[in-house]
């Protein structure tokens, strides 16, 4: 039975569960029967919350057994990137300076997924404040790939992917500035769905690189990201950069999810497909052969700055970085040094104790981007080069529906592998970082498998508010494959 | 040397906390003197996630100021990020504005002593979040209060365009006075609604040639008195100090001064300018404003006559003294209510007299303003009416004044009521003269014979009438009659 459940979807598990065909409760206790089973091998959570769910499904189950109206997420146990407020348990961003942070307040997403009626049963590993592509910056845990125990779950969002791959829960919020969400979805072989800039309301996310930000789901399917998004999407008047409902209408995405794309455009950028393995590049050409089957026509592009795209990213994400994470100085909360002689040595050995090297290194690559003498040759030349990366793709999108590349160059690398050479490192988001820098949505789906038996994802991109699209086009791929499908053997 | 030897050059950096309701980027609501930390969220407290939201109306106020201080308002500007680290910042980045202030090239109208206004250069305007306060109590730590975070504040910055402290003083209580007729400031000295920072240096003429003196800037002042006593000192200071060393401007020698408010003088607090890099950029968590004229006109709707534009009316128009209509214009609505009952045909003097001599006595008591009382414009000028017209004495219209805060009657009902109208009869006031002439006759002697006496003896007899007419005779009337009686 409790194998049975894990296998559903989202979707199907909320329809189960509003008919009363399956207890919430049952769902919560199947789910959390599999952490305990495996998460000490895999270290997705940093937090869970079994008490909390159990009463939280009681509740669901109760209002359904009285014949009340559920929510759009009903009784479906959800994880939740521990980079998101919520005034249950610990908000850390892995990091040990926010270790024992205790949010008073709830992120507007926790506010939303809760309206849903979704039960939040934990909070998820993650690069050091969202500051990675390996989850090996965390400063909390270490989290493994569920399909090989050796190597990353991808990053920063590598605890939601690996909880989502290793069916610890039904479907996670991640984050996504660079790839957060894209990657680790790729190499854990799940949907991950990274909308529109100011799509999803980031107050009470922890914010890493402002502009940049975007919180979004990891899923087993693209219905499902289609229902994550109809719940979390919207104006919130909290957060100015968010869309109000006059410039992005507001659709239902999980209507017509399944329709296909007439005329469907598809363009590739033969340029980036060096650099990418002999296998991810394969898989790529392989679901293009699928789209053609479906009637899709595909054209070839250039996108002049996307080589660009990296250099720009970690100028503009680090001194946004420098800046927001100022505030965590020992002062106010947070870690405090235990051996200040005065104020000034507060902030200095406090942050110097509890920052991570990577947070670091971009805390101090930031601060040098924004320093006075530099700022134009930095700062406003990497917003130059945004504007020309945002041009790219509005050139593009006149001839295409949507563009698709790899998610990532590699499959999952190993533990260690890169942790020696941040620059290599960095060069692992080079698909993702585009997306960010123009603010339109991407999503990766897993479209094939190495010789490791790693996962491959395909990253399709749409214009800004065109998720709904995006969506269905992804679906057509979904409906011919069945990548989706495989789970990892634990 | 002398003082005519050199010259005096200030520029003003004036903060103005302004009257809205909420904070400048949260919803919590601005007070003063709560318990601490109680008057904060987490968008205040720096948070982790927590967002900021323009709050509109502050950015209204600010056009409003702006424009009022003649200055250009920008169509576009945005918000930036002013980074440096200290406890009573929460996010250890304030939110301001660099390089697009909402305000600029702007000027003041300030007026002098001699009755002559002077123009004020206004550089910039811009809006800004206000940190918390850092509280030394006792022991070996501080503490910080959090409730004034985020408390929207005016940055005018001037042109160095005062040459002494009575002119800084005289902007300082100009600018005081165009933001409460505005209605975007209560600009309280004593609850910190007006903080100065004047930055003062010395143009020195010594051998035909002009030697100018290291800046100073006096941090955080807040009363006129300490923002003019701190330039004057420092004129002083910084004369005795180039007459000492001969140190001259340079770039890098600008000090920081605070002012000592007991011993007044200023005390040095920082010997060189800090090279301080703020690492100003654009805050990505707003979005830009855009001023269009539609909102500007709306904005616009909502200026007012200045006061020292009302302040030279009333001297022009009504034929008010300096003083009277500099009183009068201290306060936007008292300024108005005058203004309203002059304007019903009562005589501007009296009613100036009654407004600053009693009502504003009043007013005070009350805790409230001049035109709070309750007395209408034309009730006022009808009191001023009998009081020009000789009924009741200028003493008797102060006792109907009071009166008419809880009677409803005309001033001249609640006079007869009082028994406060005056005798004007002359046959009966006749009667009196005659009775006091005869029982004083050492003192009729002493007006006839036109001595040294005469005047003294003159104010007797009078006070002798009006004592024996219990104070109701018309005194204009009853000089007429002594005046025929003796010859005087």
């Amino acid at each position: 039975m409790s194998q049975e459940i894990l296998n559903l979807t989202c979707k199907q598990l909320r329809d189960s569960i509003a008919k009363g065909d399956v207890k919430s409760s049952d769902a919560v206790s199947a789910v959390f029967e599999r952490i305990e089973k495996y998460d000490t091998r895999i270290g997705a959570f940093l937090s869970t919350f079994k008490t909390e769910a159990l009463t939280q499904a009681g509740k669901v189950d109760e209002k359904i057994a009285k014949g009340q109206s559920v929510g759009a997420l009903a009784g479906v146990p959800i994880a939740v990137k521990d980079n998101m407020c919520t005034t249950f348990g610990p908000t850390s961003c892995a990091s040990k300076i926010l270790e024992n942070f205790h949010s008073p307040y709830n992120a507007t997403v926790i506010e939303k997924l809760l309206a849903a009626d979704a039960v939040i049963i934990g909070k998820t590993n993650l690069d050091e404040f969202a500051m990675g592509s390996s989850t090996e910056n965390s400063g909390l845990k270490k989290t493994v790939n569920p399909w090989d125990k050796d190597r990353v779950p991808g990053g920063s969002s590598g605890g939601s992917a690996a909880a989502v791959a290793a069916q610890m829960c039904f479907a996670a919020m991640g984050s996504d500035t660079g790839g957060s969400i894209r990657q680790p979805a790729s190499f854990c072989g799940v949907a991950g769905l990274k909308p529109t800039y100011g799509r999803v309301s980031r107050y009470g996310l922890v914010a890493y690189g402002s502009s940049l930000d975007q919180i979004g789901p990891l899923t087993k399917n693209i219905e499902d990201c289609a229902l994550m998004l109809n719940v979390i999407a919207g104006h919130d008047e909290k957060d100015s950069t968010s869309v109000d409902e006059t410039t992005a209408f507001l659709c239902d995405f999980l209507s017509g999810a399944n329709k296909e794309v007439k005329d469907l455009k598809i363009a590739v950028v033969p340029q980036l497909f060096e650099g990418a393995d002999e296998q991810v590049i394969q898989s790529i050409k392989d679901a293009i052969e699928v789209y053609k089957k479906l009637g899709a026509q595909i054209i070839e592009i250039q996108m002049p700055h996307f080589e660009y795209a990296i250099a720009a990213y970690y100028l503009i994400a680090t001194a946004e970085a420098s800046s927001n994470l100022a505030r965590y100085d020992g002062v106010h909360y947070g870690h405090r040094t235990k051996n200040a002689g005065d104020y000034i040595e507060v902030y200095t050995k406090s942050r110097a104790e509890a920052f991570g090297t990577e947070v670091k290194r971009r805390i101090m690559l930031g601060t040098y981007a924004l320093s006075s003498g530099y700022y134009d040759a930095y700062y406003l030349k990497a917003l130059k080069v945004r504007n020309l990366i945002r041009g790219d793709f509005t050139a593009a999108f006149e001839k295409t529906d949507c563009i698709i590349m790899p998610t990532s160059p590699t499959t999952a690398f190993k533990i260690g592998e890169k942790t020696a050479d941040p620059l290599q490192m960095y060069l692992a988001d080079v698909y993702t970082i585009a997306a960010n820098l123009a603010g339109i949505p991407a999503i990766s789906i897993p479209c094939g498998f190495d010789k490791n038996n790693l996962p491959i994802g395909l990253q399709i991109i749409a214009p800004a508010f065109g998720e709904k699209k995006l969506l269905q086009i992804a679906r057509m791929f979904e409906s011919q494959t069945d990548f989706h499908k495989k789970n990892p053997q634990l | 040397m002398t003082d005519s030897d050199y010259k005096i050059i200030v520029g003003l950096e004036i903060h103005v906390q302004l009257a809205t309701r909420t904070k400048m980027f949260c919803g919590c609501e601005l007070a003063f003197a709560e318990d601490p930390n109680s008057r904060v969220c987490p968008t205040c407290l720096g948070l982790p996630g927590a967002l900021p939201v323009m709050n509109a109306q502050a950015v209204e106020f600010a056009i409003l100021t702006a424009t009022a201080l003649n200055c250009k308002i920008a169509e576009f500007t945005k918000w930036d990020r002013k980074s440096y680290y200290y406890p009573d910042l929460p996010k250890n980045y304030q939110i301001s504005q660099y390089d697009l202030p909402i305000g600029s090239n702007g000027f003041i109208e300030i007026p002098l002593s001699d009755g002559q206004t002077k123009k004020i250069r206004i550089l910039r305007v811009h809006l800004e979040e206000d940190a918390g306060k850092n509280v030394h109590t006792s022991g070996n730590f501080s503490q910080v209060d959090l409730n004034r975070a985020g408390t929207p504040l005016l940055e005018i910055v001037t042109e160095p365009d005062m040459n002494s402290a009575e002119e800084v003083r005289a902007l300082a209580i100009e600018l005081q006075r165009i933001v409460r007729f505005l209605g975007v400031s209560q600009a309280d000295m004593q609850k910190g609604h007006m903080r100065f920072e004047p930055n003062v240096n010395l143009h020195i003429e010594r051998g035909g040639s002009t030697s100018k003196t290291p800046i100073t800037e006096v941090k955080n002042l807040n009363s006129f008195k300490a923002l003019e006593k701190s330039v004057a000192f420092e004129a002083v200071r910084q004369f005795d100090e180039f007459l000492d060393t001969g140190i001259c401007l340079q770039s890098g020698n600008k000090k920081t001064f605070g002012w000592d408010d007991v011993k007044e003088v200023t005390v040095l607090q920082r010997e060189k300018e800090e090279a301080h890099d703020y690492r100003y950029f654009p805050d990505p968590d707003l979005v830009p404003v855009v001023v269009n004229e539609e909102w500007l006109e709306r904005i616009k709707t909502k200026l007012c006559e200045l006061p020292l534009k009302m302040q030279s009316r009333f001297i022009s128009e009504y034929g008010l003294s300096d003083y009277d209509a500099g009183v009068l214009t201290t306060d936007k609505e008292m300024a108005k209510y005058f203004d309203d009952t002059v304007k019903t045909g009562a005589d501007a003097k009296r009613v100036c007299n009654l407004i600053t001599q009693t009502g504003i006595k009043i007013a005070n008591e009350k805790g409230c303003g001049v035109a709070q009382l309750g007395i209408e414009p034309t009730r006022l000028a009808a009191l001023a009416k009998i009081t020009d017209d000789g009924k009741i004495s200028a003493t008797a219209a102060v006792t109907v004044f009071e009166k008419m805060l809880e009677s409803k009657d005309s001033p001249d009902k609640i006079a007869q009521q009082l028994d406060l109208l005056q005798r004007s009869d002359e046959g009966e006031l006749e009667k009196i003269v005659d009775e006091v002439i005869t029982a004083n006759a050492q003192a009729v002697e002493d007006v006839k014979s036109g001595g040294k006496k005469s005047k003294k003896a003159h104010g007797f007899l009078m006070g002798q009438v009006m004592q024996k007419s219990k104070g109701k005779a018309n005194p204009q009337i009853v000089a007429k009659i002594l005046g025929s009686k003796l010859g005087s």
